[in-house]
């Protein structure tokens, strides 16, 4: 891991050459993050990894931060096998606009893990390959993993309660 | 009599000659197939289906389609308190439980700030060797299985029901033990414990040798395995795949000695990899991984520590069961702790071990309350699917198969 410092020359650097993409870093439990403006997050994973040298991203992953705002979040973590270092890349969209540029072109193992941000929060990856659901059905509605989503919210269907079924057992 | 010569007459004009030519020349390529295969289907390793479009017996491309155990464990784990989640996320990757609950754990202790006891530690890595080798049996089991070799199953079975006693005498479980806890494990080993490992350790480096001498010079699993479906380092590393694949293709990269957790670094062992990365590499690395990890295991017995084998912070680890009788204290702490749990400081980790199949992070966000916020396992098996199609494209169908047993999936881990 980069320490405070390291962490804080890598933010400012990244604020010079993908000029307006750094919010603000953070710092805990030993584990460094810097927080990205959603628009230039591919610029960003693309300096790390041309300019620090961290070029495994070992997992994408999507948090929601209801009742906070903008809710939706995307965490990148990043790897630097070498060094063995490892840094975050997060960023936050809101609900009504949950679009998020795609880094599968660049990094081909986010590929099935941006389709499950998509089915599980509803993040929109632009320039996605294939954004489609992964893990829910096709056609599913709604996003489980958001925190609103009711949790055991839906019916099981028996035959008794299958607006399809026949009627036979009736 | 007129049937007759009506079959020899049709007999006669069929013409062998399109059959001689090499398959997947441009001749015969012109009609693709496009098979479906599984979501039932015993190669599988689980509940994968894969879209295979075929041209002959050529894979020209691999689509999985994942998704049919998704059982939602990660939305469940909101919903409780940290340590009930434990039992919940050992469920993902059925094969490597306690490795499940150890990146659980050490993602929340890592946000409780919370020290592990030495002797936890080393009980800790004691399961999870054991765990590690049992993982790997079932996986030469089945994939000798897949290639025909019917008996290895029963051997490799045979020892794997032997380390499931051992951690039904540890544990009272045989799978989903729930024996790691938050700062520690749940229990000491029991007297006897330490003498049946041994006499494990005694035996496995053997059986190891005589499952190698079964399969090493076998024709048939030489064919199938032998420079079938490699892929380079590169490709590898592009698309996340870690753990024994990412060894077979010559990086050494294993968190146990790069990032050592758990106390791996005060152990003796070496990293197996392979050179070019096909399918016997695969095979061969898995295999040199069990005797190390039997290596690890005597060296965890030889150092086991005396003293306390979960936390003594009573905010988060439950009081001994004498306490209760004497303090007012301990019955407080033992009643808050099963009724609300323990409240975990807000924030957000990202804590990854090296799993049987690659690298098993977990990320926990807590919000400060009593249950977590966000659990996330990024889960190997998930990630080092999707190099299915860079491996079999251009390979015959059969060794998809071989292919998808040396990749060693497990659909629990896939869909959570």
């Amino acid at each position: 891991m980069p320490d405070q410092v390291g962490l804080e020359l890598i933010a400012t650097e990244l604020g010079v050459v993908v000029p307006g993409s750094v919010r603000e870093t953070a710092f805990f439990r030993g584990q460094a993050s810097v927080w990205v403006e959603p628009a230039h997050v591919r610029a960003v994973l693309g300096a790390l990894r041309e300019r620090h040298g961290y070029r495994m991203l070992m997992s994408v992953h999507g948090v929601d931060y209801y009742p906070e705002e903008p809710r939706l979040g995307v965490h990148y973590e990043l790897l630097d096998m070498a060094r063995v270092d490892r840094i975050a890349v997060k960023l936050r969209v809101p609900v009504d606009q949950p679009q998020v540029e795609s880094v599968t072109p660049d990094w081909p193992t986010a590929n099935h893990q941006e389709r499950e941000i998509y089915d599980m929060f509803g993040v929109v990856f632009d320039g996605h390959p294939d954004l489609r659901r992964i893990l829910m059905p096709e056609d599913y509605e709604g996003h489980p993993q958001r925190r609103d989503f009711p949790l055991g919210g839906e019916p099981v269907l028996f035959t008794h309660n299958d607006p399809s079924s026949p009627g036979w057992t009736r | 009599m007129s049937t007759k010569s009506d079959y020899r007459r049709m007999e006669g004009s069929i013409t062998l000659a399109p059959l001689s030519e090499q398959i997947g020349s441009q001749r015969l390529s012109s009609e693709l197939l496009t098979l479906n295969f599984g979501p039932h289907h015993p190669a599988t390793h689980g509940v994968l289906r894969l879209l295979v479009t075929l041209d002959g017996e050529i894979v020209q491309d691999v689509k999985p389609i994942i998704g049919y155990v998704h059982t939602g464990i990660e939305k469940t784990a909101e919903d409780k308190a940290y340590w009930k989640v434990i039992p919940v996320v050992e469920r993902m990757d059925y094969l490597a439980y306690y490795f499940n609950a150890l990146a659980f754990c050490g993602a929340v202790e890592t946000l409780l700030e919370c020290e592990v006891p030495k002797r936890a530690q080393y009980l800790r890595v004691i399961h999870l060797e054991l765990n590690r080798i049992m993982s790997h049996l079932v996986w030469l089991g089945t994939s000798a299985l897949d290639l025909g070799a019917m008996s290895m199953f029963w051997y490799c079975f045979r020892e794997r029901e032997q380390i499931l006693d051992l951690f039904e005498m540890s544990s009272g479980q045989r799978m989903h033990t729930r024996y790691f806890q938050v700062g520690g494990v749940i229990e000491d080993i029991p007297i006897g414990f330490a003498e049946k490992v041994r006499e494990f350790t005694r035996i496995m480096p053997g059986r190891v040798d005589q499952y190698n001498d079964l399969l090493r010079r076998n024709e048939i699993l030489l064919q199938r395995l032998r420079g079938t479906c490699p892929l380079d380092e590169r490709t590898l590393l592009e698309l996340g795949v870690t753990g024994p694949l990412l060894r077979a293709a010559g990086n050494p990269w294993d968190l146990r000695k790069a990032a050592p957790y758990s106390s791996y670094e005060d152990f003796d062992f070496k990293i197996p990899v392979g050179t070019v990365g096909d399918n016997y590499d695969r095979f061969a690395v898995r295999i040199a991984e069990m005797k190390e990890s039997v290596k690890i295991i005597d060296q965890a017995l030889d150092g086991l520590p005396e003293g306390p084998y979960i936390t003594e912070d009573r905010k988060i680890a439950l009081p001994p069961r004498h306490e209760l009788a004497t303090s007012m204290e301990a019955l407080i702490h033992h009643f808050k702790l099963v009724t609300e749990g323990f409240r975990v400081p807000p924030g957000e980790v990202y804590y990854a071990i090296e799993s049987p199949r690659g690298e098993l992070g977990c990320f926990v966000r807590s919000d400060g309350s009593a249950k977590p916020a966000r659990v996330h396992m990024r889960d190997p098996s998930f990630v080092n699917l999707q190099a299915t199609a860079p491996m079999t494209r251009g390979a015959y169908i059969a060794d998809l198969i071989a292919t998808l047993a040396m990749l060693d999936p497990i659909l629990g881990g896939v869909d959570r």
